[in-house]
């Protein structure tokens, strides 16, 4: 039980990243993003793309700390691929979903553009890599290491929740302390009165599609590494992310980090007693209960 | 030459024309208060002159520039401030955060003028590091006064500054702005409490029917019959 519990951190911190990201785009550009899974799948097969196709060609060395699968490769394809995956976000933003904000439609025409987008980013990467399952680092052998209580763990997956835990403190920190992420909570709080105040809103949301993408591809590596990468791997994401979402108060970056964290445990738990292919379901057991019992979420006051 | 100047303004909201051909002009320094019945476009006039609204026709002129049709981000950085009636505060953000917001345009240093405002509402300083979602009505105004002061501009036009409030609220709120408007800031207010408005304004009109109904320093539309009848209950 313990051992699961640490399994669905690990899983949490995924989902976390993704979610902050969803919450944020849902508060600032006030739509549900339903591409926001793909842009995981996206940010996975850019770093794909570049540790099998690019760093070899230019002569990265290959080699990886201790028995993670950790090494130049991956530290690098990291930034690289957060970087590329906001800029597509920003494009995607910028092509789509401004348009219909300048002829101000309605969140759900949004929404529906975004299932569009998801179906495009998907279908182009079946295009580009198959269908097929695929390792970053096929044949490596990581061993877990044997912690008290029982708990076995891999380096890979110790690496992943503390990157998650600290790429969440930076978001803290940015949303914080910092003039444009006050200016973003600002947004979000009154999109109006941002405007009425001076503050430049368009600049706002190119920053919150640039960061929440970010942080999918950074969600997406770490998933390819923990797991594998297929062509459906984000798409699979949008129901914990959405629930992780919904049960931290939309909006609410930091609800989104719990959030996150409870759904990733409560899905592995119940592979103590379900067919861990009933994982979704959990998910969405769980979205449905905070639905019924508080639809504000954990942290939203009244409204 | 006036500060802000609206000739024969036509406006309103898509297709329905509120205004139909408005006139207004504030001085430097000067109070003016704009009241009338529910519906007669006094809320509309703000906005309008904001850039919230459109313009269909005539102009408006801001410390000689033309302003018609700019939108409320460009009139911000030329010295007017605008005070929503509702929904004008970031509530999950603190007192000090939104007026680091309203400061947002400003690149130089302006802390000292974020004192100068934490000392005209005391009540706010000790609170300064609080949500404002968590304040009473009357502060939340302050607030919302704080923030757009925070551009140091040169007129600030607040919509129904004392609506919803307590009377000892509304006294203190009236109290603050005129001493807002003694530090050398022109006020356009619009105020359902019409009577106390008018005590302390330069100028007021009278608006009905998205029209000019009168015009006149605050005294004289006191002692009008007719307006005290039609305009002011009795």
């Amino acid at each position: 039980m313990l051992e699961l519990t640490v399994y669905g951190i690990v899983y949490g911190s995924i989902i976390a990243l993704g979610a902050i990201g969803l919450t944020l785009i849902y508060g600032i550009l006030r739509f549900a993003n339903f591409a926001h899974g793909d842009l995981m799948s996206v940010g996975a097969y850019i770093a794909l793309f570049l540790i099998q196709v690019v760093f070899p060609l230019l002569g990265v060395p290959q080699e990886r700390f201790g028995g993670t699968s950790f090494g130049w490769p991956l530290i690098l394809a990291m930034p690289i691929s957060a970087g590329v995956t906001a800029l597509i976000a920003i494009a995607l933003d910028q092509m789509f979903y401004r348009p219909l904000r300048a002829r101000r439609a309605s969140p759900v025409i949004l929404a529906m553009a975004s299932l569009g987008a998801a179906f495009i980013v998907r279908n182009l990467i079946y295009i580009f890599w198959g269908p097929d399952k695929i390792n970053y680092f096929p044949g490596l052998y990581r061993p877990a290491w044997q912690l008290p209580f029982d708990v076995r763990i891999r380096p890979d997956e110790l690496i992943i929740v503390v990157l998650a835990m600290g790429l969440v403190a930076l978001v803290y920190f940015f949303l914080q302390k910092t003039k444009l992420g006050k200016a973003m909570r600002a947004t979000a709080d009154n999109p109006d009165l941002a405007r009425v105040t001076g503050i430049n809103t368009e600049q706002v949301r190119v920053w919150t599609w640039g960061i929440g993408a970010a942080l999918a591809a950074v969600a997406g590596i770490m998933y390819g590494v923990n797991a594998l990468l297929y062509p459906e791997m984000g798409w699979g994401f949008l129901l914990p992310l959405f629930a992780a979402t919904i049960l931290g108060t939309v909006g609410n970056p930091y609800g989104a980090l719990v959030g996150g964290l409870v759904i990733g445990i409560v899905q592995r738990i119940s592979t103590a007693w379900l067919n861990p292919a009933y994982q979704p379901a959990v998910a969405f057991l769980v979205l449905i209960v905070v639905l019924l019992v508080r639809p504000q979420g954990i942290f939203g006051g009244r409204s | 030459m006036a500060l802000l100047e609206v000739q024969g303004v036509v406006s309103g909201y898509g297709g329905m024309e509120i205004l139909h051909g408005v006139s207004l002009r504030v001085e430097p320094g000067q109070i003016v208060t704009i009241i009338g019945p529910n519906g007669a476009g006094k809320s509309t006039l703000l906005k309008t002159v904001f850039g919230l609204l459109s313009v269909k026709a005539g102009r408006v002129t801001f410390n000689g520039t033309d302003i018609t049709g700019w939108s409320p981000d460009r009139i911000v950085r030329l010295g007017m401030c605008f005070v929503p009636q509702t929904d004008n505060v970031f509530p999950s953000l603190t007192v000090q955060e939104n007026f680091e917001m309203g400061a947002f345009i400003r690149t130089d240093d302006y802390r000292a003028r974020m004192e100068e405002i934490f000392a005209l509402f005391p009540d706010l300083k000790a609170r300064r590091h609080v949500r404002v979602g968590a304040l009473s009505g009357g502060q939340r105004q302050m607030v919302a006064i704080g923030r757009a002061l925070m551009l140091d501009p040169k007129v600030l036009l607040l919509d129904e500054p004392s609506a919803g409030l307590a009377p000892k609220m509304v006294e203190l709120i009236f109290e603050r702005i005129r001493e807002i408007n003694k530090s050398g800031v022109a006020i356009v207010m619009v105020e359902q409490n019409a009577r106390e408005a008018l005590k302390f304004s330069d100028w007021g009109y009278v608006l009905a029917g998205g029209e000019n109904r009168f015009e006149g320093s605050g005294p004289a539309l006191l002692q009008n019959e007719e307006i005290g009848r039609l305009y002011l209950g009795g």
